[in-house]
């Protein structure tokens, strides 16, 4: 069970901005998914996390590092395998608006990946069709109909159908639930979550939300400004938070308890660096409540701290 | 004691071309000084347009104030003359909306912006405004108050611009705070920033809050008396603890169940709402929940609910709590601990 599906190995993805500047939105990443998991991804705006996801399902081309796939470098492919792994990676949108064209039918939405991969034709692809709006629980007379006529949570649904008709075995799911409503995010996570089940699947999961994080991933991983901070499995992530960022994000999580004795809140003071000029040393320095001298001078280890518990922190 | 703010029936439909679409449907409620109401519900509630309407911020056409009253500290604002109206919202009444950087404007230093409600309201000199001004951004915790008075709002991080909008909004020293999904667009960090600091100046200068949010996590950490909106209507009222431990409506019980609870070493299925909101333009008959209610009886899709007083102040508008009405087993809501 332990196989991994997906590696990455020293990831970094940068974007030019004017002459000489970029911005390091994936900043040298390396950790790996296992089949069958599902791998959370959190971090606030700017940390880089949907820029990595979209790296990972070849949306953006790396600038330096590795992505293995089910023990293949895909970053060494050429075009035609690149297609063809592609098609076992998809990815499900945040804004289900602005993810869908308005001027397609759903049904052919749907079948955009059959269509691009010519898996099925006729009869056969519109059975699909069919067979897809009923597994993310629509009907089979949505197909006809266009995006608009849909609310948000059931777009999202059209999304994930999307993304299954290819039969991936990796999705990448960027933020899917942050543009519904509370009583639809909770449908769209349990039908995530059985569909895990019943094709196979395995998810990275990328979110703020982090409640919902826990309650969906095994694993964890934590971004700000463009680094991984820290990884562990969800429980340990809760329970034991070893870097200074992830406390503070834990401790700002509103609590839906009116007498939940309130946290040791850490309030952070000031913004996130600009992404284009990240402090030296460790990132995250400029805002930590336990910053020391070596923090600005030396940028800390990726190192395993606990069993399977990484971190990158000068205090361990 | 007379409340600070009462609104009663209040009634607001919009023309729109498919229809009237009935936005608000006959909502009261109330705020006393120095307490923070939080008003809870989806998209489509009718959560910001029941506030809006306060303000004074419903176009009217399309929207059609269609009966109710708005009294604040005794005066009808939905009878007042423009200009009366302009000098309570101004001076007495601050806003905050959700997204910062639509809300402030973009060609206007913000310590200008910060000045004008006291120039007008307050007959301010230039001197004293800028003055005023400098101490609010200091106040909202911004650094560099001289230099950040100078700047323009897209020189501002995303938190810092929410800051500035606390600052406007309080530099009148209002009576009233109204504030419309204040930390939506904020990140968590920064959210608690923002949060802490609304507490922070409502404790210290007693002003009374209004908090329109969709995260209960808010809500239980900040409010005192909470409001749930389902469908224009209010379905539940009562204490911060009325709401999270004793909930008595369906709808309350399902937005409760729908939220993971980060506490939890077992992980157990979500249990969501089933279905979608109501339709608003063809409300039905009964209850505006029965559709996706578990426990929806025949009364519930023929009848509107009356409102039941399950013990003072906690409301809830539900057949349920009808003594004719079978006994169900309520789900055990987050907040309530064995």
């Amino acid at each position: 069970m332990t196989e991994q599906l997906v590696e990455i190995q020293a990831l970094k993805k940068y974007f030019p901005i004017k002459k000489g500047l970029e911005v390091k939105s994936v900043d040298d990443i390396s950790f790996m998914v296992k089949k069958g998991e599902t791998f959370g991804l959190v971090g606030e705006s700017g940390s880089g996390k949907s820029t990595l996801g979209k790296t990972l399902v070849g949306l953006q081309q790396p600038t330096e590092g590795t992505i293995i796939y089910n023990g293949q470098n895909v970053t060494q492919f050429n075009k035609e395998m690149k297609r063809k792994v592609n098609k076992e990676m998809q990815i499900i949108f945040q804004d289900p608006h602005a993810s869908l064209n308005p001027r397609m039918r759903v049904g052919d939405i749907i079948a955009e990946g059959l269509d691009a991969y010519k898996l099925l034709k006729g009869k056969e692809r519109t059975n699909r069709i069919y067979q897809l709006l009923e597994r993310v629980g629509l009907r089979p007379e949505h197909a006809k109909r266009y995006p608009h006529e849909f609310s948000g949570g059931q777009r999202q649904r059209i999304g994930i159908a999307r993304a299954l008709a290819v039969e991936p075995k990796f999705i990448v799911a960027d933020e899917p639930i942050s543009a519904l409503d509370v009583s639809i995010q909770a449908q769209v996570i349990n039908l995530m979550e059985d569909l895990k089940e019943s094709e196979g699947l395995t998810y990275l999961f990328i979110a703020h939300d982090l409640g919902m994080v826990k309650h969906i991933s095994d694993r964890i991983g934590v971004m700000y400004l463009g680094k991984m901070m820290e990884l562990s499995n969800s429980n340990d992530m809760f329970d034991r938070p070893l870097h200074p960022y992830t406390k503070a994000l834990l401790s700002a999580i509103p609590q839906a308890n009116p007498r939940a004795a309130k946290r040791n809140r850490i309030v952070l003071a000031g913004d996130p660096p600009s992404p284009t000029n990240p402090p030296s040393g460790c990132r995250f320095r400029t805002r930590c409540p336990l910053a020391m001298e070596i923090c600005s001078q030396q940028e800390p280890q990726w190192k395993e701290v606990e069993a399977e518990h990484w971190t990158a922190c000068h205090l361990y | 004691m007379s409340h600070l703010l009462k609104v009663n029936n209040l009634k607001i439909n919009f023309k729109t071309y498919g229809g009237e679409v009935k936005a608000v449907r006959d909502v009261s409620f109330h705020v006393d000084k120095g307490e923070v109401l939080a008003i809870v519900g989806e998209s489509g509630s009718g959560k910001s347009v029941t506030v809006q309407s306060i303000m004074g911020l419903i176009p009217t056409p399309p929207g059609i104030i269609k009966g109710g009253s708005i009294q604040f500290q005794g005066k009808e604002l939905l009878k007042q003359p423009k200009k009366e109206l302009r000098k309570i919202k101004g001076s007495k009444i601050g806003m905050i909306f959700q997204d910062p950087m639509t809300s402030l404007n973009p060609t206007m230093r913000v310590g200008k912006q910060i000045e004008e409600g006291l120039i007008i309201h307050q007959h301010a000199s230039k001197a004293e405004a800028k003055k005023r001004a400098i101490e609010m951004i200091k106040l909202v915790g911004i650094p560099n108050p001289e230099e950040r008075y100078n700047q323009y709002p897209h020189e501002y991080s995303g938190g810092m611009r929410q800051r500035a909008m606390i600052a406007i909004a309080l530099a009148c020293n209002p009576e009233l705070l109204i504030a419309d999904e204040p930390t939506t667009a904020l990140d968590v960090t920064i959210q608690a920033q923002v949060l802490e600091l609304m507490k922070q100046i409502q404790e210290e200068t007693k002003t009374s809050i209004i908090l329109i949010t969709h995260d209960l996590g808010v809500v239980a950490e900040t409010a005192k008396r909470v409001i749930v909106m389902y469908g224009g209507m209010m379905v539940e009222s009562g204490t911060v603890f009325d709401i999270f431990e004793n909930p008595k409506h369906p709808y309350t019980w399902g937005l409760l169940n729908s939220i993971p609870n980060i506490d939890e070493e077992e992980k157990k299925q979500l249990e969501p709402i089933d279905g979608s909101p109501p339709d608003l333009f063809a409300p039905p008959k009964g209850c505006p929940f029965a559709p996706r209610c578990k426990y929806a009886m025949e009364v519930c899709i023929e009848e509107m609910p009356g409102e039941y007083e399950i013990d003072g102040g906690h409301v809830a508008k539900c057949w349920l709590n009808d003594p004719r009405a079978p006994k169900v087993e309520e789900p055990v809501a987050l907040g309530r601990e064995e």
